[in-house]
């Protein structure tokens, strides 16, 4: 299921806790099975935790406690706005607005094509640099509607070049 | 010479036991017994591990030990905190201790579905009784109550989400009776749910016991299922040549029917030890499969605590009812228990009820 | 002009990189500490200095090393808290960011003084591209004979690991922390045993913060004397504060803890005032877990006189006055914000990091959400208002964790010093619909198609 690239990595990471402690290795592998295959099905937690000599529900267990792990596919381009205080009394609530009515979704939505998903979350640590959100590796700051216009056409023109 | 082993001497409620070094607080107050003993949904004393979540057998530590006699600033879990020499320990002796457990019962129920009338652990909930002795009446919280889809967990085993407390004792269960636990705690806060995220049975030769150490009606045998109330059952000891378990058990019967089979539980509900000293924990097949009588050499009624509902229909040593009558009667012995009208021409006997039209009136019965 | 320890030289050219860090007297300490000092001696040294620690809590960063048991042929392990998650601190972050070196050389100190060869970092989850910078700088390191077998000769042997959490803000309490390395949910374990006996693997193990172990830099270079001239009273050293709201200069600043609150937020070497010209309304100075002061209770104690940027004076007055300086996440409202609904946020905040493991946090902060939701739209009683109180006073040092406590006391406090603004929403629900909502008519979420 993983690449070998990925496997190799699992065995790097392993390496790094004592003999017997492969557990440790459950969240960097999820985020390394989640990079390469988009989300966590069933089938992913299970081939992990065979990877990991785990019984499933631990897996599962973990997966579904963390809020970074997504359960379900999600479009390519997250958009996981921060609402919390510092970014709620910086506009975050204007940006959200904004974002669902050039998207056209709701939070927890995914665009038709597939393309943008709009969450909130709480606090990611930028708050001196509010509004923000997360898009993949980065963070997003000092948000404004147009640089939200600009993140969107960005996203665009990747997915055409990808496409 | 080996050097006498000390024991520590800690005051609950103001009565003084001694206690070897390394008993928690909890296990000190059940020696006393009685109110002192904090009340616990969570710690199982069988369970390694358990205790500390649901916050309900909280005390205040007046004084933390001889040496060190500083009371401790907060109130602390007893089933997790173990007695020092000298400790003072308040329970129901404390006004703090029985505000906050009158608030953590209320937050307990905050999400409890109350549907105690179709719950088959009415009568030897372990919630029920907690809000009973330690609540406070209403409930405050006006939102809607949290709920949970449901699933399956196979043929024996009746999983309510909704009911669960998050107590982790069936968690315990699986991973310390059993060689392959599938079930566990998925999610978070309060959307924290017991689950197997895929739906799997639980089929492990032990896993029924998740049913007796449910402090709750969220895991129940499904072979039970709504077939009786508890008080209507009479509990019994019995046991058979288990070759998987110790086959000491409690069958719970009305006549000769078994309607249900458990663990043998202590007056803290907790599974007693069986006589091979060890936790009398019971496989599936003496709990789930054998529902004739004839499967059991039946010991006789198991000892049920008064307060216990189900001491309804508690037989043991039956006690009759003395003979009274004779004695206020002066000697006489009544011949017919009783036909007011031999003594008494009140509500005149030649009216015939069954002749009025609707129901009696006290002018029925006026003479004309 | 203040001291600066941490980020003197935040602005040099390339200072990310080894070569520039160590051409700038990078990994000094570690020379100093391996080949003069005994681990003994450096806890000793961090103990004389004062640190505390810079998580929140404010313990003792020495007094903590000095905790940690040492059996016989057990493996030690210093883990490194970079789980930064309190809303509005993000100081760690930029010392990861920025300065990856001094993390690692304070790292090889702290490791070196607790006898640790395997040292772990844990970081939260959503800063993704960090992990990259530090193991860039941990290899760079390895290069140059930093980490690896027998450091510079002394037979001390290092290896420092990236973690990474996955979203989740109990991670930043020490035990969750543990358990999260492990492998598992992130509850938090009841303590005893702590984890100065029985920590990572049940090993022996230190969790400090990010902040507190570059720390240990400094101190070796100056020497603890000097640190703890440094600052005043118990407040020794200098504090990173990452200042953010309705500010003009929202970033992160070291300061020497000698400087009042008032000149942290009107200097321009600070916070440059508020926002747009507009008065301050409130300030919550450490972290959202701690108490939000109105102003007048900011600027000046109860007593009247003047509040400083350190420890002792951020909490004077106790919670009935003061406030804390927790992490240093100084975040400021402007007069046009609402308490009720900043408060909101943070309820739902903590709703949602919540492990669900006791019963006062699982069940009490998604109460506490619900009641100030219903207040903040305009459907509130005055009764909620007392409701809330009791609420967060039934979970408040009752629960596993200091997560309840968190919650608790923001709701608290500004019940104690808003509560007429809270009492405004009950009486005028038409207009606190629209309040604070001026900037995005739109921004109320449109109804879900069925």
């Amino acid at each position: 299921m993983l690449t070998d690239a990925g496997l190799n990595k699992v065995k790097e990471i392993v390496a790094r806790y004592p003999e017997g402690k492969q557990k440790s290795a459950l969240i960097p592998v999820l985020h390394l099975a989640q990079d390469e295959l988009g989300w966590l099905s069933a089938d992913t937690m299970d081939y992990v935790a065979a990877l990991l000599q785990l019984e499933p529900v631990e897996v599962y267990e973990v997966a579904t406690f963390y809020s970074m792990f997504h359960l379900k596919p999600v479009g390519r381009y997250l958009f996981e706005v921060c609402q919390t205080g510092p970014c709620m009394v910086s506009g975050a609530d204007d940006i959200i607005g904004y974002i669902q009515q050039r998207l056209g979704i709701n939070v927890g939505e995914t665009t038709p094509d597939g393309l943008f998903t709009l969450k909130t979350v709480e606090c990611l640590g930028a708050c001196g640099y509010a509004p923000m959100m997360q898009l993949g590796k980065h963070y997003r700051e000092h948000l404004t509607r147009e640089r939200v216009d600009e993140i969107i056409e960005e996203c665009r023109q990747k997915a055409g070049l990808l496409n | 010479m080996a050097e006498e082993k000390k024991l520590f001497k800690v005051t609950i409620d103001n009565i003084t036991v001694e206690v070897e070094p390394g008993t928690t607080i909890l296990n000190a107050a059940r020696l006393v017994g009685g109110e002192v003993a904090p009340p616990a949904m969570c710690y199982y004393s069988k369970l390694k591990g358990s205790g500390g979540k649901c916050r309900t057998c909280l005390v205040e530590v007046a004084a933390g030990s001889t040496a060190d006699p500083r009371p401790m600033p907060k109130l602390v879990a007893s089933c997790r905190t173990t007695v020092m020499d000298g400790m003072i320990v308040k329970n129901i002796t404390s006004e703090r201790v029985q505000d906050a457990r009158a608030g953590i019962v209320e937050f307990l129920l905050l999400n409890h579905p109350l549907d105690c009338p179709i719950c088959d652990q009415a009568g030897e909930c372990h919630l029920q009784e907690l809000s009973y002795e330690h609540g406070k009446e209403g409930t405050r919280y006006e939102f809607g109550k949290r709920t949970f889809k449901k699933h399956d967990l196979g043929p024996y085993i009746q999983l309510h989400m909704t009911r669960c407390i998050l107590c982790y004792r069936c968690v315990f269960v699986a991973d310390q009776l059993t060689n392959k636990r599938v079930h566990g705690v998925l999610d978070r806060g309060d959307h924290a749910e017991i689950a197997t995220y895929i739906e799997k049975a639980l089929d492990n030769d032990f896993i029924g016991n998740v049913i007796d150490v449910c402090p709750v009606g969220a895991l129940t045998d499904k072979t039970f299922r709504f077939k009786n109330r508890v008080w209507f059952t009479k509990p019994m000891d019995a046991h058979r040549d288990c070759p998987t378990c110790c086959g000491e058990v409690q069958l719970w019967m009305r006549g000769d029917e078994v309607f249900r089979v458990t663990a043998r539980k202590d007056e803290w509900g907790e599974i007693k030890d069986a006589s091979d000293g060890k936790t009398g924990w019971i496989c599936n097949e003496c709990r789930f499969e054998k529902k004739d009588a004839k499967d059991w050499i039946i010991d006789g009624p198991t000892h049920v605590s008064r307060h216990s509902v189900i001491s309804a229909n508690h037989y043991e040593k039956v006690i009759q009812p003395q003979e009274t009558l004779p004695e206020v009667m002066g000697g006489r012995n009544p011949k017919l228990l009783m036909d007011i009208h031999s003594i008494s021409e009140v509500n005149r006997p030649d009216i015939h009820l069954s002749e009025i039209e609707g129901p009696a009136h006290s002018d029925d019965f006026n003479e004309p | 002009m203040s001291v600066k320890l941490l980020l003197e030289k935040a602005h040099v050219e390339g200072i990310r990189s080894y070569d520039v860090y160590r051409r700038e007297g990078g990994y000094r300490a570690v020379e100093k500490a391996l080949k003069t000092m005994s681990p003994e001696a450096i806890v000793e040294e961090v103990k004389k200095s004062g640190l505390r620690g810079r998580g929140g809590a404010g313990f003792p960063t020495g007094m903590k090393w000095s905790f940690i048991a040492k059996p016989e042929g057990v493996p030690r392990h210093l883990v490194c808290n970079a789980d930064e998650s309190e809303p509005g601190t993000f100081k760690d972050r930029y010392l990861m960011e920025f300065l990856p070196h001094l993390l690692i050389e304070g790292l090889i100190i702290s490791s070196f003084a607790l006898g640790s060869n395997a040292t772990y970092i844990y970081i939260r989850g959503e800063y993704a591209w960090i992990p990259d910078i530090l193991e860039h700088a941990i290899r760079e390191a390895k290069a140059n004979g930093w980490l690896g077998k027998n450091i510079l000769g002394t037979g001390f042997d290092l290896e420092i690991y990236v973690q990474r959490g996955a979203g989740a803000y109990i991670c930043g309490e020490e035990t969750a922390l543990i358990e999260s390395l492990e492998g598992k949910r992130g509850n938090p374990r009841i303590k005893p045993p702590f984890p100065a006996v029985k920590g990572v693997w049940d090993r022996p193990t230190v969790v400090n913060n990010v902040e507190s172990l570059a720390a240990v830099v400094p101190i070796i270079n100056i020497g603890a004397e000097e640190y703890a001239k440094i600052g005043v009273g118990r407040s020794t050293g200098t504090k990173l504060i990452s200042a953010c709201g309705n500010i003009n200069k929202p970033g992160v600043y070291e300061i020497d803890m000698t400087i009042s609150v008032e000149e942290f937020i009107y200097s321009d070497e600070y916070c440059g005032g508020i926002k747009n010209g507009k008065r301050l309304k409130a300030c919550i100075p450490g972290g959202s877990s701690v108490p939000i002061l109105p102003a007048n209770l900011l600027l000046k104690t109860a007593k009247g006189e003047t509040r400083y940027m350190n420890y002792e004076s951020l909490s004077d007055g106790g919670f009935a006055t003061g406030s804390m300086m927790g992490s240093g996440g100084f975040i400021v409202l402007d007069e046009d914000q609402c308490v009720v609904k900043n408060t909101y946020t943070l309820a739902r905040f903590y709703r949602h990091e919540s492990c669900g493991q006791c019963s006062p946090c699982r069940e009490g902060t998604g109460w506490m959400e619900k009641i100030l939701k219903k207040i903040d739209s305009g459907k509130g009683a005055m009764s909620d208002i007392d409701l809330l109180w009791d609420i967060q006073r039934k979970i408040e040092g009752n629960t596993i964790c200091p997560l309840g406590d968190a919650a608790a006391w923001p709701v608290a406090a500004a019940i104690r010093h808003f509560r007429d603004e809270f009492e405004w929403h009950v009486k005028n629900p038409e207009e606190c619909l629209v309040r604070n909502y001026g900037l995005a008519g739109y921004a109320e979420p449109r109804p879900i198609p069925a």
